[in-house]
């Protein structure tokens, strides 16, 4: 992720706001991630981290009570911030699509397949039967058997790792230029899991989009992306390439949180690691370091000044922590 | 399908026995002679055992409710105290001018309340949703009656714009013309709570996940209403038009007592006022078997609708 | 100013009760401009019932204290009906029949709801089976026509009217006791209070009625205009409360027959029955959006 590299979405110190009846939540603040062409970026960070709210943000999908407070969007050139909805709905299906956390829920239950997949079409040229061959081919490609007479079939009629690989043959039928991929695995048990990533992975070099894949796994992001953003209580801490990430964290959060992956303790242990402590309140704005109240490092500058990115050894590898700034000296 | 048939057809029997059987046990837990009762004032000792005879009465009580069923199956639900004509007939007689009623009023309600519940959920929090959200409870509380009487007294007393009273008798127009006060009277309530049912609904679908992938997709906002959210949407409303019959067929009696309309509703009236007890029993069997096949008809729609319904019959 | 800080405070720590929860649900409820109105209508209703005797400004049943059919005068602010009778005093009379029945048949069809529902919560299978059959070929009667069968049978009169409320209002309480005292029954704290060895009827009284009543009693506040209504209309097919004691629906029963010659009577005994059922309808709404927003939401 080097500065050289165009990139196809840019998200710049972005802050957004939920409207509550108990007050403003401040659901992201200064987020910027950028995704460039091509490559696949993983958000990641425990539920309620503001992973999803990014990834709505981008296609411009939130709540009514959601407020942008600050920052841009930048998508092939243009601030998507300042894109009317006419506009923005001509993006949507056609330079960016979306998969969402659960195929079960997330097609029209009394529509067919077909009907379903031939209406993100509409803007195609073509007839009726060009759109349908479109559609077979597509559910083809995901590796849904039979796809020619599947197509009459309803939604119920599948189960919950065939509905997701529907909703990526439909994601991807448009061919968008940028990929959102809102926890697309969570539902699905860990054998299913593993098939989709592979689908994921073959269909993104085909197609040559970029993905924004947002996960809670670890695991899951290791596999598949090239770099990696970590974010805790709507705030990057981190970022990196995987490589970076994984063998080399800057921030004790992201530290603690690969401690606690199942799938990299080393030593046989009678207790699964956690992070102590629970993800702050989002409802006022806290001083300090968002991490103060459960870092085992914290230290006094913790607790007064909100800590800058701090670049860590390899290019493009930062984390926002006091401790580096002591350590590397680097320019905050 | 066919089980679910079988299994309808089973809840409808049940149901139209437990009905009877339980007006039989309440006639019977009654201190006093059905028939003295029946016959009022004018019973003499010949008269009451004559009456006895005839409806049976001397037979123990699961030996009537047998006979009375085994006489419905065969078409022939008891004569009238009065006129000593069929119950059948003068039931059935009366059945298609409620009917009528019923259908007008659902119809009438249902056009009206499905786009404002819709419009309502689209446009939610505007003038518009406020003032329909008021109006919608403010129609709902007030009972039938009420709106049948002050629509007779504004639109037929004080106006003179529409007849007051019966069904007409010249032809097409006139049988509308009276029909559209009792429509009115019955339907009002239900264009309320329709257009709640649909709000309501609409509101939680637009909000569901296929939706806003619909939206992910770019799909005009004309179509996802109209194509993924509204189907859904109106599923609730079929049911409870089907379950409402009840409520319809209440507001019915009302309508067609104000307006001195035939029906079903002045039949019964009449006939409770004159102890008319075999049709007192013939129109309690007809509305609750309207009952039946309004829920069935219902649940067939439903399933039209929506396929997932339809595997499940 | 006080209230509001103080309930401000408060209102961080969730699930409060006590003097505290209660005037946050009065706050909560005078946000509520609908529900205020209801409360409002609600209170003159009861309250003009309970002091009819002071309030009706004629005695309901005396006839000829004016001119027949006369409209609304000084002296007879909504008028008299056929007999000279004075309407305002025959609403205002009319309104404590209302409520009187009301709660006389409300009352019986809560109780008896509330323990046919725990009987076929906590029996045996085919027993909720059998129950729920029955609730349901109750419930698919149209209220009316059941009531006028039950008329023929028993004759018009007040306690015909609170039989027929009663009998068609237990299976709604019934169902709904039921649904609750099942799911609570295989609730954890339920089972870990059986596992300590507790009987039935301190299950029951300890932990199903506190959680079944509050409910149960929002849905009969959103059933009186239910039960007044139904006494109107029976009332006013001449098959409710006898003449000449006042109610809403025969004062409309008179006036329907004289609606050519005068339309006060009609217009005066529909009003207060709009009132009071929009008023209950409001404050239950109201009540059930502040207590238990997931209770019948469509019905």
């Amino acid at each position: 992720m080097t500065q050289g590299d165009a990139a196809l979405l840019d998200v710049n110190r972005l802050s957004l706001d939920f409207g509550s009846p108990r007050g403003r939540v401040h659901a992201l603040r200064d987020v910027t991630v950028s995704v460039p062409k091509g490559r696949i970026v993983g958000v990641v960070g425990e539920s309620g981290c503001g992973k999803s709210t990014l990834a709505f943000a981008i296609i411009r999908l939130l709540a009514g009570n959601a407020e942008v407070t600050g920052g841009e969007i930048v998508f092939e050139g243009q601030n998507l911030l300042d894109l009317n909805a006419r506009q923005m709905r001509a993006l949507r299906g056609q330079r960016m699509s979306m998969i969402f956390q659960d195929p079960m829920t997330a097609l029209n239950p009394i529509r067919t397949i077909e009907q379903q997949m031939v209406d993100i079409q509409y803007r195609a040229p073509g007839g009726q039967a060009g759109k349908r061959r479109h559609a077979a081919e597509a559910l083809d490609r995901v590796g849904i058997p039979d796809p020619e007479s599947r197509l009459q079939a309803y939604p119920h009629q599948f189960s919950g790792g065939m509905r997701q690989r529907i909703c990526i043959a439909m994601a991807l039928l448009v061919e968008p230029a940028l990929l959102l991929a809102d926890e697309p695995t969570t539902a699905l048990d860990a054998t299913l899991e593993v098939q989709i990533i592979d689908l994921l992975k073959d269909l993104q070099r085909d197609i040559g989009c970029s993905v924004l894949f947002v996960s809670h796994h670890l695991g899951t992001v290791a596999e598949l992306c090239d770099d990696v953003v970590v974010m805790y209580a709507g705030e990057v801490v981190e970022r990196g390439s995987v490589r970076d990430i994984f063998n080399n964290p800057g921030h004790p959060y992201t530290q603690a949180l690969l401690q606690c992956d199942p799938g990299r303790i080393r030593e046989r242990t009678r207790h699964l690691p956690t992070i102590p402590g629970n993800v702050p309140n989002l409802l006022g704005m806290p001083r300090g370091c968002i991490f103060k109240d459960r870092c085992p490092h914290v230290f006094d500058r913790c607790r007064h000044e909100r800590p800058a990115h701090h670049a860590i050894a390899t290019d493009g590898h930062t984390a926002s922590c006091h401790l580096l700034d002591q350590t590397a000296e680097a320019p905050a | 399908m066919w089980l679910y048939l079988v299994r309808r057809l089973f809840l409808a029997v049940a149901i139209v026995v437990l009905a009877v059987t339980l007006l039989f046990v309440m006639i019977h837990a009654v201190p006093g002679d059905p028939a003295a009762i029946i016959l009022g004032p004018r019973a003499t000792p010949e008269l009451k055992a004559a009456l006895h005879a005839k409806m049976g009465l001397d037979d123990p009580l699961p030996v009537q409710i047998l006979t009375f069923f085994a006489d419905v199956v065969r078409g022939d639900m008891g004569t009238d105290v009065f006129t000593q004509r069929p119950v059948s007939r003068i039931v059935l007689g009366q059945l298609p001018f409620t009917i009528t009623l019923i259908l007008t009023s659902i119809a009438w309600a249902a056009l009206v309340a499905i786009p404002l519940g819709c419009y309502s959920a689209i446009r939610r929090n505007t003038m518009i949703d406020k003032v329909t959200g008021v109006l919608s409870v403010g129609t709902i509380a007030i009972p039938s009656f009420v709106m049948a009487l002050y629509a007779l007294l504004i639109f037929a007393v004080l106006l003179k714009w529409l007849p007051a009273i019966g069904a007409g008798q010249g032809g097409l127009w006139d049988a509308i013309r009276h029909l559209i006060l009792p429509a009115l009277a019955v339907g009002i309530g239900w264009v309320g709570y329709i257009s709640r049912i649909v709000r309501a609904s609409m509101l939680e679908i637009l909000g569901e996940n296929h939706v806003r992938m619909a939206r992910a997709f770019g799909l005009p906002e004309r179509r996802i209403v109209f194509r993924y959210a509204l189907p859904l949407a109106i599923l609730p409303t079929v049911t409870v038009l089907g379950v409402g019959m009840a409520h319809l067929l209440s507001a019915a009696v009302f309508a067609e007592v104000v307006f001195a309309r035939p029906g079903i509703g002045g039949l019964i009236v009449t006939a409770v006022n004159t102890r008319n007890y075999p049709i007192v029993m013939g129109t309690v069997l007809v509305t609750t078997g309207l009952f039946v096949i309004s829920t069935t008809i219902a649940d067939l729609v439903n399933a039209m609708l929506d396929p997932r319904v339809r595997e499940s019959l | 100013m006080t209230t509001a800080e103080t309930v401000h405070d408060t209102g961080e720590s969730e699930g409060v009760r006590g003097p505290g929860a209660l005037r946050q649900y009065w706050q909560q409820l005078r946000q509520d401009h609908l529900g205020m109105l209801g409360l409002l209508l609600v209170v003159l209703m009861v309250g003009s019932a309970i002091l009819a005797d002071v309030v009706a400004p004629y005695e309901a049943t005396k006839v000829m204290v004016g001119p027949r059919l006369a409209p609304p005068s000084w002296d007879h602010w909504l008028g008299t009906d056929h007999l000279g009778r004075d309407v305002l005093s025959r609403v205002i009379m009319g309104g404590r029949v209302a409520l009187m029945v009301a709660m006389a048949a409300l009352g019986a069809a809560l109780s008896l709801g509330l323990l046919l529902g725990l009987i076929a919560g906590f029996g045996p299978q085919w027993l909720d089976n059998g129950m729920l059959l029955i609730f349901d070929a109750v419930r698919a009667f149209p209220v009316i026509i059941f009531a006028l069968a039950v008329v023929t049978l028993l004759g018009p009169s007040l306690s015909t009217v609170i039989f027929v409320v009663a009998v068609t209002s237990i299976p709604i309480y019934a169902r709904v006791v039921r649904t609750q005292t099942q799911s609570l029954k295989n609730n954890e704290f339920i089972l870990a209070e059986r596992a300590m060895g507790a009987g039935t009827p301190r299950i029951l009284g300890v932990h199903i009625l506190p959680n079944v009543i509050g409910p149960l009693l929002i849905l009969a506040s959103m059933d009186v205009p239910l039960v007044i209504t139904l006494e109107a209309g029976l009332s006013f097919l001449g098959m409710g409360v006898r003449p000449p004691t006042p109610s809403w629906g025969t004062i409309l029963n008179d006036g329907y027959n004289y609606i050519r010659n005068s339309p006060w009577p009609v217009v005066a005994g529909g009003i207060p029955i709009i009132l009071t059922t929009l008023g209950f309808t409001f404050l239950g709404e109201a009540l059930r959006d502040i207590f238990d927003p997931k209770l019948r939401k469509d019905l």
